[in-house]
């Protein structure tokens, strides 16, 4: 272990107090005995208690989770069957214009993205509710699936796929039963960062829902707009936990997991 | 196992010879091209059941091009590939009765030894207990029942490759390729497993088409040997004929350690050889040509180091003698390689024997020696 210079000290603290400081600052005011969100009155949980009662914040929470999970799923198989095809299609026409706009999305305005979604699910006469915001979830989120999917599956020997197909499997076979499991680990992490885009987005989110569709991202920032409540940061301390967790559990999955395959897949090939 | 062994030596097994036999694999007129890139250039070829046949080239010369369109991970751009007489073309690999071992072995990391060796027996939907009794069959073969439930990365390089090569032998292929088997085990084991390989392969009667670079691989496992150069294969033969009989410059300089000597043939000497004027005020090199050759041709001269004399006194009643100096040694322990100069400038290389132990060697750097070879020694190359 090296010790850190002072300058490296001064810039690591400055850094992270940037970033770190508002939500500290949240966090510990959602643990307040005052109404008042700004004035410090002694250690409380309560409301965190007033939050479990608060029906309207549990019903936003129910279609979150529920948001969340349908569109990091349908997003994962999209984005790794994308990622499949641009990275083992070889040489298709048009093969660089498609893989661009895979990618296109992430650097997309989400207000774009949004609007563009709204207009299209009028014109197509689809009402907007939970679905509609599945749908847009799914679109901004599978890129990202598709890069963390993809970087996987340049790394890996396509000679193993090959025996698959030389040992007697259809390539959808190949695919289920060698490329799957061998890249289970970056769909994973996938699956989680599209997870927890998709927990805390609010663009694209207010965009697409519908009247019964309130997402929890939209519910606070509706009320906050009334005027702040502990509540809220109450409320707001349990979704940077969980985000934090899905946050830390993907990089957790990618470094060790696929590591850990990697080193193995290579000793599978060579003895040198 | 009922039926008495074909062959009991590469001297009795020669399919090639027997106008009468089917070559299980035919190449007809086939050519390949990858864009501009021609990697196969109208290659035509047969091959026999039960051959050992083995594709020698540099890089880039289409061996590995050549193995794939068989496996069926390319398709030939022009001409046939048959399989027992019938088009395999447009056939994908996963309905081929033919299987591959991959040069990086490319066993699944995710599954055990045995279940590596079962996945092709699965494909076919066999009942369980056949699948286990051809995957103990398999493992008893290569030797490794003990390591049946490991991961490939929690076995050797040796033993990887002994599961690649029970994995793509336990669907009994008719034919099985081999992409450069050994290429990742060090010298010593690979001497071993190229008398393994063989053994494997009298044993299952299987027909192996094996690719490598290494040509010392290639003469001692193959029954033939295909030299490929540029998408061509130059010469198919049997590797003492491909030793001792190159048909090409190419052929007789990319096996072995050769001297070659260009010069003029003159066709009246002797009982049917001939002379060849290499250099002026020398005398010519005398030699016997495989075909006749017209006055005034230009001609090549090979001859391996091995057939060349060396000798401290001048060797009396020989043909083909030079004088020379030593300017190199190569001491390889059971032979060593003299580079002579003679007196034009050329050098030739000597080999012998190290049948003495080395105190006791004749000659050393800067002596001056004779070198002699007789008249049917080298061969006279056209090409």
């Amino acid at each position: 272990m090296r010790r850190l210079t002072w300058f490296n000290t001064v810039s690591l603290t400055f850094g992270f107090a940037f970033l770190y400081v508002p939500m500290l600052i949240l966090i510990i005011f959602s643990f307040n005995e005052s109404k008042l969100v700004t004035v410090w009155a002694g250690f409380s949980t309560k409301w965190y208690g007033e939050l479990i009662r608060n029906e309207a914040f549990l019903d936003a929470a129910w279609v979150t989770l529920k948001v969340a999970v349908a569109s990091s799923t349908a997003a994962t198989i999209l984005g790794t069957m994308a990622a499949h095809v641009m990275v083992r299609g070889g040489r298709f026409f048009g093969r660089t214009l498609f893989s661009g706009m895979i990618y296109a999305p992430l650097v997309m305005p989400e207000v774009i993205t949004g609007l563009s979604l709204l207009l299209l699910f009028i014109a197509i006469g689809l009402d907007r509710g939970v679905f509609t915001i599945v749908l847009a979830h799914t679109t901004f989120s599978m890129c990202y699936v598709s890069v963390v999917v993809s970087s996987r599956l340049v790394s890996f020997d396509r000679s193993v796929e090959e025996a698959a197909l030389d040992l007697g499997c259809t390539p959808f076979e190949a695919f289920r039963l060698v490329t799957l499991p061998i890249i289970l680990p970056a769909v994973i992490s996938g699956w989680l960062l599209a997870f927890t885009l998709s927990l805390d987005d609010l663009v694209i989110a207010s965009f697409t829902a519908g009247p019964s569709s309130t997402t929890l991202p939209i519910k606070i920032f509706s009320s906050v707009r009334l005027g702040v409540s502990p509540e809220i940061n109450a409320l707001s301390t349990i979704m940077i936990c969980i985000v934090a967790v899905g946050v830390i559990a993907t990089s957790v999955m990618s470094k060790r997991a696929i590591a850990r395959q990697a080193r193995e897949e290579k000793a599978a090939m060579q003895a040198a | 196992m009922s039926e008495p062994a074909p062959s009991t030596g590469p001297s009795v097994f020669a399919p090639w010879n027997d106008p009468a036999e089917r070559p299980l694999i035919q190449f007809q007129n086939v050519t390949k091209r990858f864009g501009d890139f021609t990697a196969i250039d109208n290659l035509t070829v047969d091959i026999y059941a039960r051959e050992f046949f083995a594709l020698l080239g540099p890089s880039g010369c289409g061996k590995t091009t050549l193995m794939r369109m068989l496996a069926g991970f390319e398709t030939p751009t022009e001409g046939y590939i048959l399989l027992d007489g019938s088009d395999i073309g447009s056939v994908p690999p996963n309905r081929r009765a033919v299987n591959m071992m991959f040069q990086s072995y490319a066993l699944f990391p995710h599954l055990t030894v045995s279940e590596n060796i079962a996945f092709g027996l699965k494909r076919d939907k066999l009942p369980k207990d056949q699948i286990a009794a051809r995957v103990d069959e398999m493992l008893r073969l290569v030797q490794l029942q003990k390591f049946a439930g490991r991961k490939p990365h929690q076995i050797s390089g040796g033993q990887r490759q002994r599961v690649a090569l029970a994995r793509s032998l336990a669907k009994a292929p008719k034919l099985l390729l081999l992409d450069e088997p050994l290429g990742a085990l060090d010298k010593k084991l690979r001497t071993d497993t190229q008398f393994e390989l063989m053994e494997i392969q009298e044993t299952t009667g299987t027909t192996f088409v094996i690719v490598t670079h290494d040509q010392e691989e290639a003469m001692t496992v193959a029954s033939r040997v295909a030299v490929m150069d540029h998408g061509k294969m130059v010469q198919v033969d049997t590797p003492d004929r491909i030793y001792e009989t190159p048909n090409s410059v190419y052929v007789a300089d990319f096996i072995g350690d050769v001297n070659l000597v260009e010069g003029t043939a003159s066709a009246h000497h002797r009982d049917g050889k001939i002379e060849i004027h290499w250099a002026e005020g020398k005398p010519p090199i005398v030699g016997t040509p495989m075909q006749p050759i017209a006055d005034g041709t230009r001609c090549t001269f090979a001859i391996r180091p091995e057939k060349v004399h060396i000798s401290k006194e001048h060797p009396e009643g020989k043909s083909n003698i030079m004088q020379g100096k030593i300017i190199d040694i190569a001491y390889l322990g059971n032979i060593s390689t003299y580079h002579v100069q003679i007196p034009t400038g050329e050098i030739f290389k000597a080999q012998t024997a190290n049948t003495r132990r080395i105190e006791r060697r004749k000659f050393t750097w800067d002596d001056e020696v004779w070198l002699w070879w007789s008249e049917t020694a080298g061969v006279v190359l056209t090409g």
